[in-house]
């Protein structure tokens, strides 16, 4: 849309006298103040945090804390009430284009083609981040490779076993390179060692640069994070490396770390 | 980029066996069967009489009534209360009552009454058959005039439909019919079942423009309609020996408008809906609405003040108006414009409106 231009960040420059750029020396995504209500609702109350380029970051919460509020706000998918936020240097008010390319997103929901084959799939995704023909050829062929499914290239995603399919999900969301992965609960319903499989996929991206942000409920995953920050009836209750949590709270896991603030909680789930 | 969300869709539709089926089985089993049944003629009503004079005279009639290929001879009831109750068995459609004195007063006044009584159930049954005996009866009477017999059968001129083939205008009425239904339908259940699936989440996290997205969607359709129209115009010259009268070019041209703004329709209703449900019935209830309102059933001009305001905004009037014009009379370009104008209104509108309905961000 033309309203997504850079003439509506001139005018944003304009009004925010302040000529300091928003985000800060190596950080790629910031929220300050960011609040989401539905009707009377406050889903995600004024939260405020930053993520540092290259790191994973794991955001915490029980149901109902609004992480996936939050997540969908900073993917530009549902729109902040308040509060401001800049996502890989874009502004999130007027920039939502800018955003989207550079992020990827994996939803909690499986959300591929299941009637579309393997690289079909890819093939879709690729062409609308702009891809050519002949780029999404190459990278098809090496993707496939990598996850060891050349052999189901020509299968249905629907008959994948829930476990590629989240593989496939994530390596479809992080097929355009962004500089974000937003990851929504990526390991819902799989089993420990499936689970394991795929965080050394997230470290594998890591490496490469890639920012990861992923929402959890698994507290063993929230050991593999580089910081986390604990989501407690829409606000944040606690961000810090996992190591310096654990200390804070006198804690021997994670695990008990989040149920220390999450007994605070009075919202229904 | 949009290539890549037409391939998809094109995909997606080509393994839906049941889409598939319908898009070629619908346009002809209608084309084949509908003509013959939504013929406006009336054959073979059943007649009952009752004949109180029992003369030479009477008989006469009776034969001549018989003769015809619109009656049908359920029996002679001995009374009226008796023929009644053949009516409201369903065996007749119409009763006749012949009085006592019928022989004597054709002979000596030159005049008599005759009973018609209809069952208006079905209304134009009754309406057509009730007319189709008093001629019968006025040739009949005119023949014991003294004069030389004169015939006052009624003489109407069917311009456009010489023949009196019913089947004939219902053709291109039914060809906007399969039209409206296939393509509105299909595109109304398309956004909300990606909805349901939660692959649209993944779309709306990308950079593609709304109409993008949106023509992405509504191209397939807009092919699938010219695939319909053309199956309903072969199959209907290969059954009916009819070609349209007028230009060919000129129907599809405007064909094209009508299926996209439909489509659009579709769309409009799958992006306000949130289960499948939902959109499947608004689009019934819309089609419904456009179908009874738009004279393809029902002539505008007999309906209330009130009806003809919602049908002069309803494109269905005006592109079934369009059709039959093109079809049967041959029109040309400039006497279609006045039909054309709010089409083309129409199809902007709508295509505006289903891009800006459908909610993402950026």
């Amino acid at each position: 849309m033309i309203w997504d231009g850079s003439f509506r960040k001139k005018i944003i420059k304009y009004v925010n006298s302040d000529t300091e750029p928003f985000l800060r020396e190596g950080e790629i995504i910031r929220a300050e103040g960011l609040t989401k209500c539905f009707g009377d609702f406050v889903a995600v109350d004024h939260i405020s945090f930053s993520v540092k380029k290259g790191e994973i970051f794991g955001f915490l919460g029980a149901n109902g804390a609004g992480k996936t509020t939050a997540m969908k706000m900073l993917c530009g998918l549902s729109k902040p009430t308040e509060g401001r936020a800049e996502v890989a240097g874009y502004d999130l008010k007027w920039e939502v284009r800018k955003i989207k390319r550079s992020i990827g997103y994996m939803s909690q929901k499986f959300s591929l083609y299941e009637d579309l084959k393997v690289w079909e799939n890819i093939r879709l995704f690729g062409g609308i981040y702009g891809l050519s023909d002949k780029e999404i050829q190459i990278k098809t062929d090496s993707l496939l490779e990598r996850l060891g499914l050349e052999q189901q290239r020509n299968m249905f995603v629907r008959s994948l076993p829930l476990g590629w399919k989240q593989k496939l999900a994530f390596s479809v969301a992080i097929f355009h390179e962004p500089q974000i992965v937003f990851l929504d609960e990526p390991t819902g319903g799989v089993d420990p060692a499936t689970r394991r499989g795929f965080w050394e996929m997230i470290y594998d991206a890591a490496e490469w640069g890639l920012t990861v942000f992923v929402t959890t409920h698994y507290m063993d995953e929230a050991e593999y994070c580089d910081r986390v920050s604990i989501m407690v009836d829409g606000r944040i209750e606690a961000l810090d490396a996992p190591s310096a949590l654990k200390s804070k709270y006198n804690a021997a896991n994670m695990d008990q770390v989040f149920h220390t603030l999450a007994r605070k909680a009075k919202r229904d789930e | 980029m949009i290539k890549y969300l037409i391939e998809k869709e094109f995909k997606q539709l080509w393994r839906n066996k049941f889409i598939i089926s319908l898009i070629i089985i619908l346009p002809c089993l209608v084309m084949l069967v509908f003509p013959w049944t939504t013929t406006m003629e009336i054959k073979n009503l059943n007649i009952t009489v009752v004949d109180y004079d029992r003369s030479p005279v009477s008989a006469q009639l009776l034969n001549k009534l018989s003769s015809t290929e619109y009656f049908n001879f359920t029996g002679l009831a001995s009374n009226y209360s008796e023929a009644l109750q053949h009516i409201e068995s369903g065996r007749s459609d119409i009763v006749l009552e012949i009085p006592a004195s019928f022989e004597t007063d054709l002979t000596n006044s030159r005049s008599s009454s005759i009973m018609i009584a209809a069952n208006a159930v079905n209304e134009t049954k009754a309406n057509l058959g009730t007319s189709y005996l008093t001629a019968i009866l006025a040739d009949f009477a005119s023949q014991f005039g003294g004069e030389v017999p004169v015939n006052i059968s009624v003489e109407s001129s069917y311009r456009f439909n010489s023949t009196m083939d019913y089947k004939i205008p219902m053709i291109p009425s039914l060809i906007v019919l399969i039209i409206t239904l296939i393509v509105g339908f299909l595109p109304s259940m398309n956004i909300v079942i990606e909805k349901e699936n939660g692959t649209i989440e993944q779309i709306n996290v990308t950079p593609v423009p709304k109409y993008s997205f949106i023509l992405g969607k509504l191209i397939p359709y807009w092919i699938i309609g010219v695939v319909v129209l053309t199956l309903s115009l072969v199959v209907s010259y290969l059954m009916y020996s009819l070609p349209p009268q007028g230009s060919l070019i000129l129907l599809y041209g405007i064909s094209i408008f009508y299926i996209l703004g439909i489509s659009a329709l579709g769309l409009i209703i799958s992006n306000y809906s949130t289960i499948m449900q939902q959109a499947m019935f608004t689009i019934f209830f819309v089609i419904i609405i456009f179908i009874l309102m738009s004279g393809i059933l029902t002539p505008i001009s007999s309906m209330p003040q009130w009806a003809q305001s919602i049908a002069s905004v309803n494109p269905l009037t005006y592109f079934s108006e369009i059709m039959r014009m093109i079809y049967l009379k041959g029109s040309s370009f400039p006497d279609l414009i006045p039909y054309i104008k709010p089409l083309f209104v129409f199809f902007v509108f709508i295509i505006t409106w289903a891009i800006l309905s459908y909610k993402k961000r950026g």
